[in-house]
């Protein structure tokens, strides 16, 4: 059997404060297949942004295993770095820089010349229905959406076999998100990427995911294709499927307090 | 070869943001010329061309080696400011080339601000340097680069592991060197008790070495060529200095990468902290 791309095993995270300690992940597993869209729904808390800092290296774990591509982490980072990219909910960008300027910088980080990067960026964000015209325009110019969609470019510039989507389309315009949804599916018919999806958007996760995690309170709740899920539940929505079994897991928890 | 295109990254995303930030550039570039001229006429009001020489050693040395030491420590908490901090450090790019991609910009960037803030001062002053080794301060100051280097790595793990009190830590770091150093006096007149922190100081060395290599110790005179010392009357100090920057760049580098770790298991690296 194949290893997965994605592999979470009984990952803890807990974050003390001088007297008190919150956790933030209580034993999480899940894994994702090559090629697989795997979304991770959860309330704002549940630890999804936790477990994406975790897959980003950017967090160590307390407990559990960890492997993206077969690469374990913390061992394997330098790896796992150079296989992974990463959009987050706020487009991280220098904002006087122009479009054209960031994404050189980043592409030469990764090893990519700048000849290259300019090139790539444009055929991405064409892609994204981005006006190349504004390429050399600062970042500070420009819309929220047009700023994700830049953000994307430079998660897709190294080609990386794995995409960490963390809420990718919270708060863009209709437009912005139905152009950024078609092109995770594009991306995925014509590159086979794997991707890891946080959301809240349940339509986008049923439409855009093979299978849903569903985060509460640190632990994983539920897991399976969105008709799955329902079915588990017994709803008709997702959204309230959503509610029901998350709501579970706290009354859950406040017995076990 | 990816090292070096990596390095090349750090130092073009600088050389572009300080083509963007120009306006403040040049505004940096008056105030820190305008505040050496303010100090070296001091020594013109008294007079005294020996003190008009060893205030204006002073200014542009300590103009040169500021700046060098606050860009790299403060390039965490810029990161930060700017937001990219996670992208940065999820890049797959060691910290040993990250740290020496952003010095390296940071050299050549206070490089150019020295000679400015130098060729402004003639603009106020009248002096003449003829007899210096200008040479030989050249040397001294690339030599002790390297030491604040590694001390602006030491200081750049301030900001990751407070971001509301590490960047005002940086600040209060710098002005310890500046005190301790002797910049404008002899590190005599400081109190005792301060007095052995300048033997910690990088810039105590580069100071004394320079003004031997500028002249300033011996006869000084209207009309009458300065005598400054060869390199090997400074050879101590030179290798203090030398010695300093081989023993302060992997310590700083070292503490750099304990604290990172740290920072990731606490959950500090983070563009908000």
């Amino acid at each position: 059997m194949l290893s997965p791309a994605l592999l979470v095993r009984d990952v803890r995270k807990v974050f003390r404060k001088r007297s008190s300690e919150q956790w933030a992940l209580k034993g999480v597993s899940f894994s994702v297949a090559n090629g697989e869209t795997y979304g991770l729904l959860g309330p704002n808390g549940s630890g999804k942004s936790t477990l994406i800092r975790i897959l980003s290296t950017l967090l160590l774990p307390d407990g559990g295993e960890i492997e993206v591509l077969g690469y374990r982490l913390p061992e394997r980072e330098r790896e796992v770095r150079q296989n992974i990219g990463r959009v987050s909910v706020d487009a991280a960008f220098y904002k006087k820089l122009s479009a054209r300027e960031n994404l050189v910088y980043s592409a030469l980080l990764y090893g990519i010349d700048q000849r290259t990067a300019e090139r790539k960026s444009l055929d991405i964000l064409a892609g994204l229905g981005f006006p190349s015209a504004r390429f050399n325009d600062p970042l500070e110019e420009m819309s929220r959406g047009t700023q994700q969609k830049i953000s994307i470019a430079r998660a897709l510039l190294v080609d990386p076999p794995v995409l960490l989507l963390d809420e990718p389309t919270t708060g863009l315009d209709p437009q912005s998100k139905r152009d950024v949804q078609e092109f995770i599916e594009d991306l995925r018919r014509r590159k086979g990427t794997t991707v890891l999806l946080t959301t809240h958007d349940m339509a986008e996760a049923e439409r855009l995911c093979d299978r849903l995690g569903l985060l509460a309170h640190g632990r994983l709740v539920a897991e399976g294709t969105a008709n799955e899920i329902k079915e588990a539940a017994g709803t008709e929505g997702l959204e309230d499927a959503f509610l029901k079994l998350s709501g579970e897991a706290f009354e859950k928890e406040e017995a076990e307090a | 070869m990816n090292g070096l295109r990596q390095m090349r990254g750090f130092m073009y995303r600088d050389h572009q943001l300080t083509k963007r930030y120009w306006s403040w550039v040049v505004v940096f570039a008056f105030y820190a010329l305008v505040n050496s001229a303010t100090v070296a006429l001091i020594g013109v009001a008294s007079k005294d061309l020996r003190l008009t020489l060893n205030l204006t050693l002073g200014a542009v040395l300590w103009s040169f080696l500021s700046v060098l030491f606050n860009e790299i420590a403060m390039s965490i908490a810029f990161e930060r400011w700017e937001g990219t901090l996670e992208y940065t450090f999820m890049a797959p790019v060691s910290r040993l080339v990250h740290l020496m991609g952003v010095s390296s910009y940071a050299l050549l960037y206070s490089m150019v601000r020295a000679v400015v803030v130098l060729a402004g001062l003639f603009l106020f002053l009248d002096l003449s340097l003829r007899g210096a080794n200008l040479l030989g301060i050249v040397l001294v100051l690339m030599v002790s680069s390297v030491a604040f280097v590694g001390l602006g790595l030491i200081a750049a793990i301030l900001p990751v592991m407070s971001p509301e009190r590490g960047a005002e830590a940086t600040n209060i770091f710098q002005g310890i060197l500046l005190l301790v150093s002797g910049i404008y006096y002899p590190v005599s007149v400081l109190p005792k008790w301060i007095q052995p922190f300048s033997v910690l100081s990088p810039a105590t060395y580069a100071l004394r070495a320079s003004r031997k290599l500028l002249g300033v110790e011996g006869p000084v005179g209207a009309g009458h060529p300065l005598q400054g010392s060869s390199i090997t009357a400074v050879l101590p100090d030179l290798l203090i200095l030398a010695g300093m920057g081989l023993a302060f760049v992997p310590l700083g580098l070292w503490i750099f990468g304990r604290v990172e770790e740290w920072a990731k298991r606490a959950g500090k690296l983070k563009r908000t902290g």
